[in-house]
């Protein structure tokens, strides 16, 4: 337990000091934060579908997942949607404001091993994009890794759906990738696709060699799993992020319990068959 | 080797202690027992098996501080708020208490660390005492516990032989400890060993004749899914009142919760300290509760401690035996009562 060298080991409670450079409006209740340490930088390094503990004293910390990209080599990403206390706050807070991060937190989505040379299929439903486009652009930045990319996402109206210049410009002027976007109703002045995620993945008929990566509400997650399942992918193809209420984010406060497994640690990226294995509690 | 020292000299033991350590002891005031920071003149009580609180405030405070901020325009201070510095002394703690100790290293000193935790485990020297008398409430045994005969990791161990204790150093910090006393402990006699020795087989007998002597844990078998959605759940957290006395009592209980204080417009500190899964909004988040009804709560904690600890701790039990909660739930709804209805006797 002890140690020769002479630094006091960090506690790992203890936030880092980042700044706020950029805070991009997506929607009435989405803004991207983009922060780098006070001298510039990331402030740690993380892997796709990663979290980070958030920091607004005197208003707590609430964990976030990283929407920017590892391959981002300047700065971090957080979407955050404006719909408690700490959100309340970052949302009143200027660009150059300070505030505190720690992390990263959690498990990855498999991209450098199960995910490589396979075509790839990504569902996101409203704020559920955050932690999708991390991998998503990890995806577009080691393109020849990767096969077929297919992106659905679809949001309530076209006022909801989030990172507007990554769905309509970035994405589909890549190489082999499709983005279908999709809104819950009929809205004056777009003349995309209506309708829910799950009816749209039944409707484009995808084939089912791919691997799903899927994050929104739950019930989006619900149905958009059941769909995939009816159309003959199997548990095993599909990855999904799980939330819960967390506060040390290191396995140690008794939070996040699903079952035997912490979402903070043990998760939060699961394989669908691997959820079934928990408890229904989540 | 096994020293000694007469109740008498108790004083004596406890000054020398003193000029070393902060030294805390069970002291008895109106009536009630716990763990408190010895003064000349304290009632000590030794006889007492299970103090209110459990000592494992000692190692994982109720609450403390870790940080402090200070917010000036845009920018934003962060300062580290250290641990334990003082080197200190716990005397008296049994073995169950002791044993939580190790439950909460599992899950406090595995990484990433703990550094508060860990501080304060190191600045500790823990010197336990036998029960030769357990009590009707007491099931220490149903988890491997000897009340007789102290753990192999605690410092040091005492056992109370009426006019006299014997103690026995089994750690290095112990050996620091004892070598600071050595001008008043005396060496054991042959004689009060064999006296420790027929106590010890004594309590080998009484603890067998105990009412919860029964209580077997690893008979609970059973998919976690299906103890997950037994019946009992609904049954038994029909009267729990939700008020978390079980899990403040409970010497293995270690959910935290993580706070800001406001002190005036720019400054303030961020503490942690216990929470209790018993309470309502303990997995609330903006968007819902996934514990919506008490008797999700009721069964999270009790399978954390007879599961899913386990599950992630190589079968050992989140679980003492000391009988707190058996002693403190208002509604009496306690691990024994849950240990019996899983088939767990």
């Amino acid at each position: 337990m002890s140690c020769n060298c002479n630094e006091e080991h960090v506690n790992p409670l203890i936030p880092e000091i980042v700044v706020i450079k950029k805070m991009r409006v997506d929607t009435q209740d989405v803004t991207t934060f983009r922060v780098t340490k006070p001298g510039g930088g990331k402030p740690f390094e993380h892997m796709p579908g990663q979290c980070a503990m958030i920091s607004v004293p005197p208003l707590g910390e609430a964990i976030f997942s990283i929407t920017s990209s590892p391959t981002e080599k300047n700065f971090m990403e957080f979407s955050v949607k404006r719909c408690g206390e700490v959100t309340e706050y970052l949302h009143s807070l200027e660009v150059g404001s300070e505030i505190g991060v720690r992390g990263p937190y959690g498990n990855n989505f498999p991209v450098d091993d199960v995910l490589k040379g396979k075509d790839l299929l990504f569902i996101g439903g409203g704020i559920g994009l955050a932690p999708i486009r991390s991998v998503i652009n990890y995806v577009m930045d080691n393109r020849e890794d990767y096969g077929k990319v297919d992106i659905l996402y679809g949001s309530r109206t076209p006022g909801d759906l989030v990172q507007s210049e990554d769905i309509f410009e970035n994405w589909p002027s890549r190489p082999n990738t499709k983005v279908h976007l999709t809104v819950d109703h009929e809205t004056e002045g777009w003349d995309g696709h209506v309708g829910f995620v799950p009816n749209y993945i039944k409707e484009i008929e995808f084939s089912t060699d791919k691997v799903a990566l899927i994050c929104g509400p739950p019930i989006m997650i619900k149905y958009s799993l059941q769909t995939l399942l009816e159309i003959g992918f199997k548990k095993e193809q599909i990855y999904t992020t799980l939330e819960l209420k967390m506060k040390c984010g290191i396995g140690k406060c008794g939070r996040c319990n699903i079952g035997d497994k912490y979402v903070c640690k043990d998760g939060p990226v699961f394989r669908c068959d691997e959820i079934d294995e928990l408890p229904d509690e989540y | 080797m096994m020293k000694k020292i007469s109740k008498s000299q108790f004083s004596q033991l406890f000054s020398n202690i003193d000029k070393s350590y902060q030294l805390f002891l069970p002291v008895e005031l109106d009536g009630k027992v716990n763990f408190d920071l010895w003064q000349e003149g304290d009632k000590v009580n030794i006889e007492k098996l299970k103090t209110n609180i459990s000592p494992k405030s000692f190692i994982f405070p109720q609450s403390e501080t870790y940080m402090k901020f200070k917010r000036d325009g845009k920018k934003l201070k962060i300062d580290n708020v250290s641990g334990k510095k003082e080197d200190y002394v716990i005397f008296g703690v049994r073995h169950c208490d002791a044993s939580s100790f190790k439950l909460l290293d599992n899950v406090f000193l595995e990484e990433p660390v703990d550094r508060l935790y860990e501080q304060r485990r190191e600045k500790g020297t823990i010197v336990t005492m036998a029960c030769f008398e357990p009590e009707e409430n007491c099931f220490c045994t149903s988890f491997g516990i000897k009340p007789q005969t102290a753990p192999i990791e605690v410092d040091v161990t005492t056992w109370d032989l009426g006019e006299s204790i014997l103690w026995q150093s089994q750690t290095q910090k112990g050996e620091a400890l004892t070598e600071k006393l050595n001008d008043i402990l005396e060496d054991a006699a042959n004689q009060d060993k064999a006296e420790l020795n027929s106590l010890q087989e004594s309590t080998k007998g009484k603890v067998k004749e105990l009412p919860l002597a029964k209580l077997d844990p690893t008979k609970i078998t059973g998919e976690l899914k299906d103890l997950f959605d037994s019946e009992i759940w609904q049954e038994l957290s029909e009267r729990c009142l939700g008020c978390g006395s079980c899990t403040f009592v409970c010497p293995t209980c270690h959910c935290y919760d993580v706070s800001d204080f406001k002190g005036d417009a720019q400054t303030g500190e961020r503490f942690r300290c216990w929470d209790s899964c018993m309470f309502s909004d303990f997995t609330l988040m903006a968007h819902g509760n996934i514990r919506k009804t008490q008797k999700e709560r009721v069964r999270q904690r009790f399978m954390h401690k007879l599961v899913y600890y386990p599950n992630n701790h190589e079968g050992v039990y989140a679980c003492v035996g000391c009988g707190r909660c058996v002693e403190k739930c208002p509604v009496h709804l306690d691990i024994v009562k849950v240990i019996k209805k899983l088939g767990g006797e």
